[in-house]
């Protein structure tokens, strides 16, 4: 605070010369990054491109093995996040670092609770209570953070921030859970905390957001830095290739759409929750043959157990699935896999693929029963080794050879794997969930590419991912789902981003007055 | 039938609740800190011996008293090391411990009166009228000074930040590990008195296996009661009158089975441990240690 009239001239964090060394990678390579006092300046670059380590190593959880850190003009060196708080700094993570049975306050004030061994609830409930009011974040301090919509707990961490003294917030992927409304209101908030006098770093790797909300904007690929920009003065395909390295086509190349008959319908399915609510509240959907339907919605309003009943992991507690006109709701994953439904799964690791297994073994996953994988009961490797080689060869699966273990290759070329096994089965109905989750660019195009491709083959692709933008992009057709139920239906290009985030947050879209600030 | 709530059952009642709450504060404290802590029995029994051993050779039950919450520290402090600074699995460090006091006080035994099963009888506590020694009412002091810490005061909040998301109060800079080394050797100082309360309280002597699953009873105690203290307290006043009930059924020319009494305390700690009488939210960082380092 003191210092803050006495050094205007100095930049809020200059980072110069950072290099950090992982075992076999430079996640940090030389970087150079400076963020001036006041000003929201966005860090852009993909999924490892040593956005994080980067951010880490500025909020001291990680040492730098080259390169000085400035802090208002002061050379600095943390050894702890503890220091980082004290030098100004205030992270607010991805993944948030909030205790959900705690108030708000309690969670406000741990770790800064103030002198004494007896806690003044009254006087922290006060502060936080002025606090956010100050900076119009409209939080209720006693309110219990599990119950809150992820927006509100998002503004408890930076109302934390605050508390602590933080004067330069770092937030890393903050729109990540966010709907479309809520991103608009963080941004709101943001820049009523420019406005303060605070700076922010926004790391993200979406060129929307850094034009909408940065002033300045910092490229980083393959950890070295590209360069940094005024946002108005730049554009977002240059900004993409600066990201990328090479031209990126942003749009997905995507012909019209000819739908058949139905291949997958869900009629009026219902299952309970593990905490007792209401997970799937009578879902009706169809997957016709030649379209990609789309589910969008914010994480956690069901999704998970409807593609879950969809795939035969879990049986509904009423309602019927059909595959193909045939009832398979009592049935599990193999009948279904039999009659033409392939799965890729949100969770590459978990579900996608046995780490320790070898790429061929991968393959044989789900496949093993059938020819020609095995013959009589009896296994062909040879031939499931040549194979998996071609399906390598097909889908541009980077790797040794097909006795790598799955688990030394990047989430780019697991997720090829993925794909070639599921698409090797000339599926009828396919079920995305979050294809491209922490893929690259590159990766992302392919991913895309053929999904759309397999849909012009005649096939029924039913698509659920939490980034609204790929929905929006690739979906002939668009279904919104909202605690458990099917809350809207439109056809591509016929709805907003806006109307689409109205429905996801659960309101109806004739209300349609602007959402109170 | 008005006879059958007396005040001797009365007094049983809490001389058998009075040990298990002592135990069930200190796994409550543990547990809120993140650490699973079955490792209840095995300090009990150690407290147990300590206690004897030490009015043995001192002559004052007040120094079995001191010698016990030493004893109850360091084994405390043992099973924190193992379980926090090792990270090794907690309910395998907690069986450990448990197996430790058992072995360990019935070889102690031997090796220091020279005979197996029991210990020479040793001057107790003193009492406070109606069986009751000294210890007891501290025990159902120790229920709101557990409840204020936990919630009132500073290191009781991050206590509970520890115990329900560890890699949140590390974000903050609280020093996970501190609270959770504090926590557990905390437990084992109330286990271990909750052991001399047996056998330097209740009884004058120490025998083998004196506790007889008292520590896992308290452990069902803490879950019953939905990691609270008072309730807590409720549920070990429960276990207590049910361990009560065995010596008055007779008196009272009761017609239930005998050995269904005796198993009552057990089958109710299953069904509490179950979760068919209510449903327990365990903290959720329970057995979860901070990633990072």
């Amino acid at each position: 605070m003191t210092n803050r009239d006495g050094n205007v001239a100095a930049p809020a964090v200059e980072m110069r010369g950072i290099v950090k060394r992982f075992p076999g990678v430079v996640a940090n390579d030389s970087i150079e990054f400076a963020v001036r006092k006041g000003e929201i300046h966005a860090l852009l670059g993909e999924n490892g491109a040593g956005k994080t380590t980067l951010m880490n190593i500025l909020f001291g959880l990680y040492h730098p093995d080259e390169g000085e850190i400035r802090v208002d003009g002061r050379p600095v060196r943390f050894h702890n996040a503890r220091d980082a708080v004290l030098a100004g700094l205030a992270m607010v993570h991805q993944h948030f670092m909030l205790i959900p049975r705690f108030t708000v306050t309690e969670n406000v004030i741990l770790g800064s609770e103030g002198a004494g061994v007896v806690l003044d609830r009254a006087a922290a409930r006060e502060r936080v209570a002025d606090l956010s009011a100050r900076y119009g974040l409209q939080i209720d301090p006693d309110a219990v953070v599990g119950a809150l919509p992820v927006g509100m707990q998002q503004r408890v961490e930076i109302l934390r921030a605050l508390y602590q003294g933080g004067k330069t917030l770092i937030l890393d992927e903050p729109t990540a859970l966010l709907t479309p409304q809520e991103v608009d209101e963080l941004y709101s908030v943001l820049n009523r905390l420019r406005e303060s006098g605070d700076t922010i770093i926004f790391i993200t790797h979406k060129l929307r957001e850094v034009a909408a909300v940065s002033d300045r904007v910092t490229v980083i690929r393959r950890g070295r830095t590209v360069g940094t920009r005024q946002t108005a003065e730049t554009t977002a395909p240059e900004l993409a290739e600066m990201m990328v390295g090479r031209a990126v086509s942003l749009r997905v190349d995507r012909p019209p759409a000819h739908p058949g008959e139905p291949v997958l319908v869900a009629n009026d399915l219902h299952l309970r929750g593990t905490q007792g609510h209401e997970a799937l509240a009578g879902v009706n959907l169809e997957l016709r043959r030649g379209e990609i339907l789309g589910i969008c919605g914010v994480e956690g309003n069901g999704q998970a157990e409807l593609i879950e009943v969809l795939a035969g992991l879990r049986r509904p507690d009423r309602g019927q699935v059909l595959l193909k006109e045939t009832d398979v709701t009592a049935t599990g994953t193999n009948p279904r896999r039999r009659l033409g439904l392939s799965y890729i799964p949100e969770d590459r690791h978990g579900r996608g693929l046995v780490l320790p297994f070898s790429l061929t073994e991968n393959v044989l996953l789900g496949n093993a029963e059938e020819a020609p994988f095995s013959q009589g009961g009896r296994i062909d490797y040879p031939g499931s080794r040549s194979l998996t080689e071609r399906l390598m060869g097909a889908f541009d699966v980077r790797a040794p050879g097909p006795d790598t273990p799955a688990g030394a290759l990047s989430g780019g070329n697991q997720q090829k794997l993925i794909i070639a096994r599921e698409l090797h089965r000339e599926p009828d109905a396919l079920l995305a969930v979050q294809p491209t989750r922490g893929l690259d660019v590159g990766a992302i195009e392919f991913v895309h590419k053929q999904l759309v491709a397999e849909r012009d083959k005649g096939r029924g692709v039913l698509l659920i991912s939490f980034d609204l933008d790929e929905v929006m992009d690739l979906s002939d057709r668009l279904l919104v789902i909202y605690q458990g139920r099917i809350v809207g239906e439109f056809l591509s290009g016929q709805v907003t981003r806006t109307e689409l985030g109205l429905l996801m947050g659960g309101r109806a879209l004739d209300e349609h007055a602007p959402a109170a600030d | 039938m008005l006879s059958f709530f007396s005040v001797a059952l009365l007094t049983a009642t809490l001389r058998s609740a009075a040990p298990l709450i002592f135990a069930a504060m200190g796994g409550l404290l543990s547990e809120r800190s993140g650490v699973t802590n079955i490792a209840l029995e095995g300090l009990m029994l150690m407290g147990a011996f300590a206690a004897v051993a030490g009015t043995y050779f001192s002559g004052s039950p007040f120094v079995g008293l001191a010698v016990a919450i030493v004893v109850g520290a360091l084994g405390g402090f043992v099973f924190a090391f193992w379980s926090v600074t090792l990270r090794a699995d907690q309910i395998v460090a907690g069986t450990a411990i448990v197996l430790l006091g058992l072995g360990l006080t019935s070889f102690l035994t031997e090796q220091v009166w020279g005979q197996a099963g029991s210990s020479p009888p040793v001057e107790r506590l003193p009492t406070i009228g109606l069986g009751m020694n000294v210890l007891l009412p501290v025990a159902f002091l120790l229920v709101p000074i557990t409840h204020w810490f936990l919630f009132k005061t500073k290191p009781g909040l991050r206590v509970q930040a520890c115990g329900e998301k560890p890699e949140a109060a590390q974000a903050v800079g609280i020093d996970v590990g501190k609270y959770r080394y504090a926590m557990v050797i905390a437990s084992g100082v109330l286990a271990s008195v909750g052991g001399a309360y047996l056998s330097i309280g209740d009884l004058s002597q120490f025998t083998t296996n004196m506790t007889a699953g008292r520590g896992f009873i308290a452990l069902a105690a803490v879950i019953f009661g939905n990691w609270m203290p008072w309730a807590a307290m409720g549920a070990a006043l429960l276990f207590g009158f049910a361990q009560a009930l065995r010596f008055h059924v007779q008196a009272l020319g009761l017609p239930i089975n005998q050995d269904i009494i005796i198993a009552l305390p057990y089958l109710l700690t299953l069904i509490a441990v179950t979760g068919l009488l209510r449903k327990s939210t365990p903290p959720a960082g329970l057995g979860r240690h901070a990633t990072e380092g």
